[in-house]
């Protein structure tokens, strides 16, 4: 029941929400403490679970099923694992956040937004949890509905466009996802006699070569177009761009990583001899676009856009340690999931409370802010530096794990991936460079406030957790270790078995 | 309590930059100077602990936790110390310390805040460099390596106003993440192949191999990356151009980066793991041949500029190439002895440079300079000391460390490295000599702006009191850090090469019976130190001649190779060419090809061309939704008359 309250409670919230009358919007104030009331009840209910979780067990926790549509095999059923737990966790520690960054820039229709909000969030949290993929098919595609209109309604000058793409992309390695995940049910019943969607069950089925390959792909697309993996990722910068703050932190902190989840929890482990074939492919698709993400991210003149076009960078990390299939691999991969979610969360939510000062996010239109907010400027300097991987902070471990795994595997991949350190510390720096040094080029800019108390609030805890990320890892590697393990072995033993038969 | 040295500055670094603006200047900067002492103090007891330890089995170890652990990875938080690190925590903290005090006075103009801000990046500083040097594997060293060059980056871009100093200090991050990346590669190649990061396991384990001869075995590739690693940090060839313009930061960042902390990493790192640089001779020798050029590259540079922190900045380049020279003859011993003298040297020169501008108001062009003997006699006695010092005048630290590489150097039979670090040796009496006579002796040459020249003159004050004990304290460092090392040659018995020997071996093992050959060769040493000696004095002797009594000669000499002259001028236009070959390519590249060409134009075109066409293809579609029932029911024939046709002739 816990882990149900965990997307329930959010989901009930948005119903609440819904009850208020808040004509002309005078309601807003409660509204918005009654939303952020509700995300940290939520992240009160994934400490719990966090803090009852059996981190020695590789199993799936917090396990509940019931029947829902039984003619077909459909369950309601959930559970939690070393993956998906701390996945849950950041997803509720970045809601708070997030709907506290909307207050000084939603004025229109609050509590639509704070709506849309919770029901992103309760999405969001359904799709770790769930280990039935029609469950999980719906709540991938329920998340669709609040983004596409979070950016649609309170995004930019050219939100339209952006949502419309956004949508449009997804879908459509949405449909092509649902296709096989009906088509994995009617192999099961092939096999069985039976209709499953049970992750479990149809982990032990046994899938000819051939046919692994088209349903490796069909997954693989879909998820690679979340990532983004080059070259899915044009969709993103015009997202983030038009994308409220609120939109983006969620967007960079957790959307993304649903990609890669989906590759660790779906493709690798029920294809093993696919992702064996495309593996090195695909690892070469992330290794570009680690280079191609950074070197285009250093020349982009807007704010928003280069920290989207960095994600592609980041990510590009994280499924090449997918790729590699091995302890450090795998484990740095979920780690640089969990960093890139505060580091990038929190550089969104800095550079929206820059553009909600000045209603711009160019770099040319800043310049000497360190004068004017040095506490600004000093949160955005530990989140450059979480973000370029310096050690003692999160982005350092996952980085240095995945490399290593990757190494293990082909140290050629991390040659041109290590090519990514570098850059990123050129387009970060610069960037802060030109915003926060150098003398105050804009009048506008010379009497801007420094963090308010609110922000202060949405800020800190970012850097906090920046911090013991960084210093203290093995609280966070710890309870992945028994389940990332489980499936490296599951992927290892399908590939050696089939290697062996005739 | 080997953890209380770097954690001492941490804490001063963190309550600095909490609550430093709340503070007096009194408090940040007393607190920040505190702590230095303080880790100094605990730096002495713990070398005095270890200093009772039996030889060969000096080793203090602390494993504070773990840091990192995946699957059969597991990377401690440990600090060692051993007769090595002993040596550069020493250096470190003392030194650290009379900076931190130096800066007390020299920073004082700054604003309350800014002066917490300054204190709390130089104790961020000595921190990370500390752990870099206490690091038992070379993943907490990393943290330091890291950490040094993030500190660098703030603090050279300290007066962040300022665009040349933002630009220095970016440039001086990125140059380093350059060589960081190197590193880290390296690392993951030992990590991979010998399975640990730990300094001593991984000694014990390549101890037991033969030294590769050829240049593309494991350890050769692995070495070769970590020096390319070394090379950023110690600004050797090619990643040597941020260091001159680190100078852009205040006078005693640029001896903290030059003395204590910082480029001396890499020195350290290659004594660090002096048992796998000397199973890869083929590294060794690039190591040699890379210091060497360096070494004689930035003395040239060195002679003809003209800002007096930027002629110290390229004799730092010049002295690391020296040290890595020694490093890369397998002299370990001797590039440490002469990392630990130039640390006193090159600290002093740097704060009494920062006394001479400090007294100038900012002035830093040695030609508008001469004639400040009388005016600061403080600095000018100091700073003469660190000259001769620098310059290898005989019986000052400088000499005995420098002569034991050139000899170290010509007895491996090196004659060309000798001649080249015999070239530079010439060139830093010179150079430096230059820099003593424009500044300190000859005529006073004033700023041509007429209004603050009245003052000036007159109300020239030498360093005050926290500057002046600094000085004072490294000019007797300066003269007397090297009887630490006195050669049996000269009827001593090297007590530092004898402490520091049982760190360039594996763990236990015996110690080779090579430090009586010196002995038998005196005669040669004894001849070397003579020509070395000479050449030191000849070079001040060149100088004085040139700068002092016939300044023409200098123009005439310039005005005959032009060419030469702006070539140096203009230090070899290395930064113009990375400019055009890698940085503007890279950044032309990325803008119109990377973004504007395949992303906007390739993939969104194809993305949006699909839309299109999807869009076009409804279009047309909706034109067949006429409305007209006739039409309908024509399709519906069409329809089922294609359906059955298909059924019919299956």
């Amino acid at each position: 029941m816990l882990l149900t309250l965990s997307w329930l409670v959010p989901l009930l919230g948005a119903l609440v929400l819904l009850c208020v009358g808040n004509r002309d919007g005078r309601r807003d104030a409660l509204v918005r403490w009654l939303s952020l009331a509700v995300t940290l009840a939520t992240f009160a209910v994934t400490l719990v679970i966090w803090a009852r979780f059996d981190a020695a067990s590789p199993e799936f926790q917090f396990v509940e099923r019931h029947a829902w549509i039984p003619a077909f095999g459909i369950d309601y059923f959930i559970g939690i694992d070393g993956i998906s737990l701390l996945l849950v966790v950041l997803t509720a520690f970045l809601s708070p956040i997030a709907l506290l960054s909307s207050w000084g820039s939603i004025e229109r229709k609050v509590k639509e937004f704070s709506i849309f909000m919770l029901a992103l969030e309760a999405a969001m949290i359904g799709v770790f949890v769930s280990l039935d993929l029609f469950l999980f098919y719906v709540f991938w595609d329920a998340m669709l509905v609040p983004m596409y209109f979070l950016i649609g309604i309170w995004g930019y000058d050219q939100r339209i466009y952006a949502a419309v793409k956004f949508m449009l992309y997804t879908m459509a390695g949405s449909v092509l996802m649902l296709v096989a995940i009906l088509g994995l049910a009617y192999l099961h019943s092939a096999a069985t006699g039976t209709y499953s969607f049970d992750l479990l069950k149809l982990y032990t089925l046994d899938i000819a070569p051939q046919t692994q390959m088209w349903f490796f792909l069909a997954f693989t697309v879909a998820f690679a177009i979340k990532v983004p993996l080059f070259p899915f990722h044009t969709w993103l910068p015009d997202a983030h761009v038009q994308a409220p703050t609120a939109g983006s932190v969620i967007l960079a902190g957790v959307l993304l990583k649903m990609g890669t989840y989906g590759l660790l929890r779906f493709s690798f482990p029920l294809f093993p001899e696919a992702a064996a074939y495309f593996a090195p492919g695909l690892a070469l698709l992330a290794v570009i676009g680690i280079v191609y993400g950074a070197l285009v991210a250093m020349v982009q003149p807007d704010m928003k856009k280069l920290v989207a076009y960095s994600s592609v960078s980041h990510l590009g990390f994280v499924v090449l340690g997918i790729c590699a299939m091995n302890m450090q691999g795998v484990q740095g991969a979920l780690y640089q999931m969990l960093a890139h979610g505060v580091s990038t969360g929190g550089l969104f939510l800095l550079v929206g409370m820059l553009s909600d000062r000045r209603h711009t996010r160019l770099i040319s239109e800043f310049g000497g802010l360190k004068a004017v907010m040095p506490r600004l400027t000093a949160a955005f300097m530990i989140i450059t530096l979480a973000s370029i991987g310096l050690p003692g902070l999160n982005g350092f471990v996952g980085e240095f794990l995945i490399m290593l795994g990757a190494f293990r595997w082909d140290p050629r991949f991390v040659v041109v991936a290590g090519l990514g350190v570098i850059l990123s510390a050129v387009y970060m720096l610069w960037m802060f460079q030109r915003v926060y040094y150098g003398p105050v080029t804009h009048e506008e800019n010379a009497a801007l406030p420094d963090l308010r108390p609110r922000e202060w609030a949405a800020v800190v805890p970012l850097c906090a957790v920046a911090v013991v990320m960084g210093v203290f890892p093995t609280l966070f590697l710890k309870p992945m270790e028994a389940s990332v393990n489980a499936v490296v072995q599951r992927v290892q033993v399908a590939q050696t078995l089939r290697a062996e038969r005739p | 309590m080997l953890a209380l040295i770097p954690l001492f500055p941490l804490l001063g670094f963190l309550v600095n930059a909490a609550l430093g603006r709340r503070l007096r200047k009194t408090a940040s900067g007393g607190l920040a100077c505190a702590v230095m002492v303080a880790s100094f103090v605990v730096a002495m007891l713990s070398v005095g602990e270890l200093a009772g330890m039996a030889e060969g089995a000096r080793v203090i170890e602390q494993t504070v936790y773990t840091w990192i652990a995946s699957g059969d990875v597991v990377l401690d938080l440990t600090f060692r110390l051993d007769p090595l690190a002993a040596v550069m925590i020493l250096v470190v903290t003392g030194i650290g310390a009379l900076i931190h005090i130096y800066s007390t006075a020299y920073m004082h103009e700054e604003t309350d805040g800014e002066y917490a801000r300054y204190f709390s990046y130089l104790n961020l500083f000595a921190a990370f460099m500390l752990v870099l040097v206490l690091g038992g594997n070379f993943l907490v060293l990393f943290v330091g390596w890291e950490g040094v060059g993030l500190c660098s980056y703030l603090l050279i871009g300290f007066w962040f106003t300022k665009t040349s100093a933002a630009d220095a200090g970016k440039k001086a991050f990125v140059v380093n993440r350059i060589g960081d990346y190197a590193f880290v590669l390296g690392m993951l190649f030992l990590l991979v192949r010998f399975g640990t990061l730990d300094f001593q396991r991984l000694a014990s384990v390549v101890a037991a191999l033969p030294p590769e001869a050829g240049a593309f075995g494991a350890i050769s590739v692995a070495t070769l990356l970590l020096f390319i690693g070394a090379t950023g940090k110690s600004a050797q060839i090619p990643l040597y151009t941020w260091l001159p313009d680190a100078m852009e930061g205040p006078t005693p960042v640029s001896a903290l980066i030059h003395a204590a902390t910082m480029v001396t990493a890499g020195v350290y790192m290659i004594g660090r793991n002096a048992v796998l640089f000397s199973h890869a001779p083929g590294t060794l020798l690039i190591v040699a041949i890379v210091g060497a050029v360096t070494a004689l590259m930035a003395g040239t540079i060195g002679l003809v500029q003209n800002d007096i922190k930027r002629v110290l900045a390229y004799s730092t380049v010049s002295q690391l190439g020296l040290m890595f020279l020694a490093m890369g003859m397998g002299a370990f011993g001797a590039g440490i002895f002469h990392l630990y003298t130039h640390a006193f040297f090159k600290a002093l020169l740097f704060l009494g440079s920062g006394a001479v501008i400090h007294a100038l108001h900012g002035e830093q062009d040695i030609r508008r300079m001469g004639g400040l003997k009388r005016l600061l006699p403080v600095t000018y006695w100091t700073f003469l000391i660190g000259s001769l010092a620098i310059a290898g005048v005989p019986f000052l630290s400088g000499f005995f460390s420098k002569d034991e590489i050139l000899y170290e150097t010509f007895a491996a039979g090196h004659w060309i490295l000798w001649t080249v670090a015999a070239v530079t040796s010439l060139l830093t009496a010179t150079y430096m000599f230059r820099l003593v006579c424009l500044t300190f002796h000859g005529e006073r040459r004033e700023a041509s702006s007429p209004a603050p020249s009245h003052a000036a003159a007159s109300h020239l004050h030498d360093a005050p009191p926290a500057m002046a004990l600094a000085l004072v304290v490294l000019a007797v460092g300066s003269a007397l850090a090297g009887y630490a090392g006195v050669p049996h040659a000269l009827g001593g018995t090297n007590p530092l090469g004898a402490w520091l020997a049982p760190s360039f071996r594996a763990p236990g093992a015996n110690p080779v019976a090579e430090l009586a050959e010196g002995s038998g060769a005196a005669g040669l040493e004894l001849t070397l130190m003579a020509v070395s000696s000479a050449i030191a004095i000849g070079g001040i002797a060149l100088a004085a001649t040139v700068w002092l009594r016939r300044r023409q000669l200098a123009d005439a000499v310039a005005a005959r190779v032009p060419g030469l002259y702006r070539l140096l001028l203009n230090k070899y236009y290395v930064d113009e060419l990375y400019d055009a070959a890698v940085v503007t390519p890279i950044r032309v590249g990325s803008a119109e090809g990377l973004w504007r060409g395949v992303d906007v134009a390739v993939i969104d075109g194809a993305v949006n061309g699909t839309a299109s066409l999807v869009a076009a293809g409804s279009g047309a579609l909706r034109r067949i939704q006429t409305g007209s029932v006739r039409a309908y029911a024509g399709s519906m024939f069409i329809g089922v008359v294609v359906i059955l046709g298909y059924y019919l002739w299956r």
